[in-house]
């Protein structure tokens, strides 16, 4: 069996058993990548010097037994954590020079465990989309296709980079981030697994931000089991991230095998939305008859203000973004166009330095900010993502976790949904509302749609209880048993 | 609520980002779009309710005053786009 | 108290002043980084990546500062809130990295409270505070060390700023004054804020407006950082008159932020009206509400170091001194400091009165201060007990005081080495006596036959012969006696 067949897990076991070893493992993936990434753009900025020397003292610490179950194991950095001395650039032009001094806590702690990087993966620009089209270095394509058609189609996103690079085969996991979505549909898109943790578990401290008060960074990888593992190093409290929590990290792969027996789960009656494509209808009922038959309770919930979340979150995310973006100004990092004056040299740079989604995102996010629109539009989302809030804590005093759909439909054609930015927000859907209520949210691999294209489920749960989410995540993968693969993989 | 091209152009300027006319024009039906969608949250009832503005539910942790960040000049400047001797340059400002 | 007007053309004109008092924080560190707080510094030295607004970079608050802007808002006799948020404050510019400022909006750390001020005539009055919030310092723009660019240290960026508002109680500018020195006055004993506005460590916006008496207050506009009290009292000045030229004309004053120009003694417009703000508040969504616990603030109260009313009403009580010279002790802790060490178990207003007089007089003469003075509080304290104990008489200490602001020596020292010591022998006094009698008999006549005026001129008579050492009581009482 080629090397790049292996899960996360079952490398791990081979590295330290000897069997492989790191430079074997990273080199068979920098081909794949050599191979696979002109193709698939997966990669802004591959990185294999820099990973053949970490497989290098990936190896030494395996010889001298300091080594962790990620030493060794080849992933792909989404290219908003700022990595020391790799440029990072957050799919954006205006920071296509940007060489960051520091590295971000979560890809220092995947570092410090061994982990080896192969390069900084492709994204929708500072993280904002759906399909990886906003991109500044060109869109991703995914590696599945529609059965007996070669269209191209989107990886989803915005860590489209990080889903298409471990669903080929180019990297065993990637980091991702997620903000209304991020982690969650762009694996459903590519036949992966990725969680958002609860808000408050991974820093972000060094992830270029997006919105504050959403981003959170989580893995992604090919089963539940190696997001577990990813998880158990990048989670954990960190002084330098006010809002990270001070919560005992547990190991989540021990909540692998606890079972669903006993465990309530939630079916949002509100996620039934009219027009929803009837295959995904179909995948979500047969997930709740999978988690029934392995003896969870099934339990008919109501979420009633999901139906705004996208709402309040096109308002919250851009709001937020319009802030966060204002430091790319020219001034002390990132590109600069000339001006006539500090103003000129300002607004030319930020327009020829922000694609057309950012800019739309940055124009209403100061629209819905600025005097006399504050009330009409923030103040009010903001009390409506309070009742978002609300509905999962009522819901949470019911049920142990709640099943829903990922995304509205399977992966869509390059230049498909792009006529206006609303239908594209709409792939958030299902995943948004989780977001704003900071809860963890999974998604899994369940199935394939009648045109051979994966489709995910999604499983939440409360706050810092990622391991039930496991638990039950780990459960529809064990009953979906899905084991198909893209056409484009390196093999 | 709907947004003028005149509006479109303010927002623009509050968010030093130039824009050209073509630009307005899509803008502005952009962003009517979007700001249509949202349009739906006036339906719900918010009375009382208190505005939800962070993502964790905690107190803000403090950190002992101490030294311990700077002296990294050279760092800090490294990615300047322009610079004179140590200190960051950008167009004469007339004041 | 006299109500300070202006006489326009059309009547007379009364002023409506508020301040807005920047204060920067004392501490080691930045509000939300690591770095050094400190004035000064290498260009871009005193920088984290958080100052610097890098991408990823995340602020994480400074226990210290919090702290004193409660100790401050103590000190202010204010409202503490034990709940307040962080919001940001978006503008572009050069030296603000993050193209916004970390600051508080709606729910500040401090609320109301009232600052008491002391007026030329001796009349108190009440400035009331509108609130105190924390926020961060700005870097600094160079306009003039590149003939084509302006040049940027970010050194102050995210230096800890409280900014303490008024209400628009104030009326005159001395009023203004006044506040102003007393709010210094509060930080500095606080050791809040060095208050020192040369460095920028403490400046003032000015709001200001004129109205006719009895009418509700009219535009006002906002002068921006005024950087000495003097300024500020100009400044106003400056700009009601101003202010009242435009009403007078029948024009209309328009809401605007203006610059004081110290050199032409006249305030000027400062943004053009395209650049219209648009701050775009919004509660800062990287930092969590600040919460504090009442017995924290407690603590903090129960180890404030006594405020300069207290300590002025104390000094009239303890010490029995007049309300005008307490005043002048507690001017700053040092001087209290400094009176209270002279005054302890010593008679306190001879103490006041040595202080006050030659020794504020010394130091003014010799360019010293309390600090650098020749003259330690001991030192004085030392001369006080030799007057008290009847060592020296009081002509004799103000020549001994002089030789210890030239010297520095302590005064038994100089009494000892000059022999300074007061004469109470009554058999020396007795002697002295006949011998100035003897050698003035006509004097003598002249005072038998009535010129009483002429006592004095023997006692001096005795005094000289003595070289001031003599008791004066003594000396009195032996010359009445051998007088007849």
């Amino acid at each position: 069996m080629s090397l790049l067949n292996l899960t996360l897990a079952q490398a791990s076991k081979a590295l330290h058993a000897g069997e492989v070893s790191a430079t074997e493992l990273t080199t068979a993936y920098i081909k794949a990548v050599e191979e696979l990434n002109p193709r698939l753009n997966a990669f802004i900025t591959p990185t294999p010097e820099l990973a053949l020397a970490q497989a290098r003292d990936a190896d030494a610490r395996l010889k001298s037994g300091t080594a962790t179950p990620l030493t060794g194991i080849p992933i792909a950095m989404k290219d908003l954590f700022c990595t020391a001395g790799v440029r990072t650039t957050a799919a954006s032009k205006i920071l296509s020079p940007f060489v960051p001094p520091y590295e971000s806590t979560v890809s220092a702690k995947l570092k410090a465990a061994g982990a080896v990087t192969l390069g900084k993966a492709n994204l929708d620009e500072f993280a904002m989309g759906s399909s990886n089209i906003t991109s500044a270095y060109g869109p991703v394509e995914n590696p599945w296709k529609r059965t007996g058609s070669d269209a191209k189609l989107v990886p989803g996103g915005s860590s489209g980079g990080s889903a298409a690079a471990v669903a080929a085969r180019l990297a065993l996991a990637a980091t991702g981030t997620d903000t209304g979505g991020s982690i969650r549909q762009p694996a459903a898109f590519t036949g992966i697994a990725g969680i958002k943790p609860t808000y408050g578990r991974c820093s972000r401290y060094g992830i270029v931000a997006f919105a504050s008060s959403l981003d959170q960074a989580g893995p992604m990888a090919r089963t539940v089991e190696d997001n577990a593992m990813l998880l158990n190093v990048m989670a954990g409290f960190d002084e330098k991230d006010s809002t990270s929590a001070n919560v005992a990290v547990p190991d989540f792969t021990q909540a692998l095998t606890r079972g669903v027996a006993g465990k309530r789960i939630g079916i949002p009656r509100e996620y039934r939305l009219d027009g929803t494509n009837p295959e995904i209808l179909a995948l979500w009922d047969q997930g709740i008859a999978w988690l029934r038959e392995a003896g969870a309770e099934v339990i008919d919930i109501s979420l009633p203000h999901t139906k705004y979340g996208l709402a309040v979150y096109y308002i919250v995310a851009p709001a937020e973004a319009s802030s966060n973006l204002a430091r790319y100004d020219g001034v002390r990092f990132g590109a600069r166009e000339d001006g006539h004056d500090l103003i000129d040299m300002y607004e030319r740079t930020r327009a020829a330095g922000f694609g057309p989604e950012v800019k739309r995102r940055i124009m209403i996010g100061t629209y819905v900010l600025s005097h006399g629109y504050y009330d009409a539009y923030y103040l009010k989302a903001q009390k409506v993502r309070a009742l978002i809030l609300r509905d999962f804590q009522q819901a949470f005093t019911q049920v142990d976790a709640i099943l829903t759909p990922t995304a509205p439909s399977a992966a869509f054609g390059l230049g498909e949904k792009m006529d206006d930015p609303v239908t594209m927000y709409l792939n958030d859907v299902f995943t948004v509302p989780a977001s704003l209520a900071g809860v963890p949210a999974m998604s899994v691999p369940a199935g394939l749609s009648s045109e051979g294209l994966p489709l995910g489920l999604q499983i939440i749960g409360r706050h810092f209880d990622e391991e039930t989410v496991f638990a039950v995540s780990a459960a529809i993968e064990k009953a979906a048993g899905f084991n198909a693969l893209p056409e484009l993989r390196a093999k | 609520m709907s947004l003028d091209a005149a509006t479109v152009r303010r927002i623009a300027r509050l968010a030093r980002i130039r824009v050209d006319d073509a630009e307005v024009e899509t803008l502005q039906s952009e962003l009517n779009a979007i700001l249509g969608y949202v349009e739906q949250l006036a339906e719900v009832n918010v009375e009382g309710i208190t505005p939800l503005s962070g993502g964790a539910q905690m107190a803000l942790r403090h950190r002992p005053d101490q030294l311990s960040d700077g002296g990294i000049a050279e760092q800090i400047l490294a990615n300047a786009p322009d610079r004179v001797g140590n200190f960051f340059a950008v167009p004469k400002v007339v004041e | 108290m006299a109500t300070y007007t202006l006489e326009g053309r059309t009547g007379t004109w009364e002023i409506v002043v508020g301040l807005e008092i920047h204060a920067q924080v004392i501490s080691e560190s930045k509000l939300f980084s690591g770095a050094s707080a400190t004035y000064g510094g290498a260009p871009n030295d005193h920088v984290s990546f958080v100052d610097a607004g890098f991408p990823g970079m995340l602020p994480v608050i400074n226990a210290e500062c919090v702290a004193q802007a409660v100790r401050t808002g103590l000190g202010l006799k204010a409202q503490i809130n034990l709940e307040s948020r962080f919001d940001r404050k978006n503008y572009f510019y050069a030296d603000l990295p993050n193209g916004y400022q970390i600051s508080q909006f709606q729910m500040p750390i401090v609320g109301t409270g009232t600052v008491e001020i002391e007026l030329q005539d001796g009349t108190i009055k009440h400035i009331g505070i509108t609130r105190l919030h924390l926020e961060q310092d700005a870097g600094k723009s160079m306009h003039d060390q590149h003939p084509a660019k302006s040049v940027i240290d970010l050194n102050r960026a995210g230096v800890a700023l409280m900014e303490i508002v008024s209400e628009p109680d104030i009326r005159s500018p001395e009023e203004a004054g006044a506040y102003l020195r007393k709010i210094r006055q509060i930080v500095r004993y606080l050791g809040t804020c060095d208050g020192n506005m040369e460095e920028g460590s403490m400046r003032a916006d000015v709001n200001v407006s004129v109205r006719k008496a009895g009418e509700p207050f009219r535009t006002r506009c906002e002068i921006k950082n005024v950087n000495s009290v003097r300024f500020v009292m100009h400044a106003i000045e400056a700009e009601a008159i101003r202010q009242i030229e435009v009403w007078e004309q029948g024009g209309e004053v328009v809401q605007e932020t203006r610059l004081y120009d110290p050199s032409k003694g006249e305030t000027r417009s400062m943004r053009s009206k395209e650049d219209a703000h648009d701050y775009r508040y919004f509660p800062e969504p990287d930092l969590l509400p600040l919460i504090i616990e009442q017995s924290w603030v407690d603590e903090l109260k129960a180890k404030l170091p006594e405020l300069p009313d207290e300590k002025r009403a104390r000094f009239c009580a303890e010490y029995g001194i007049p309300f005008y010279d307490a005043g002048v002790l507690v001017a700053d802790q040092t001087t209290a400091d400094f009176y209270e060490t002279v005054a302890k178990g010593r008679d306190g207003k001879l103490a006041a009165n040595w202080i006050t007089g030659d020794f504020f007089a010394a130091l003014n003469r010799t360019g010293a201060s309390i600090e650098t003075s020749p003259v330690s509080a001991a030192a004085l304290g030392q001369l006080l007990d030799l007057i008290a104990d009847k060592t020296i008489n009081g002509r004799i200490a103000k020549d001994v005081f002089e030789e210890m602001v030239e010297t520095g020596a302590m005064p038994a020292e100089i009494v000892e080495k000059k022999g300074l010591r007061q004469v109470t022998d009554t058999g020396a006094i007795d002697e002295a006596v006949t011998k100035v009698l003897a050698d003035n008999q006509d004097k003598v006549a002249e005072y038998k036959s009535g010129k009483d005026k002429l006592f004095g001129f023997f006692v001096g008579q005795v005094m000289k012969a003595m070289q001031g050492k003599g008791n004066p009581a003594l000396v009195n009482e032996a010359v009445k006696k051998q007088l007849g």
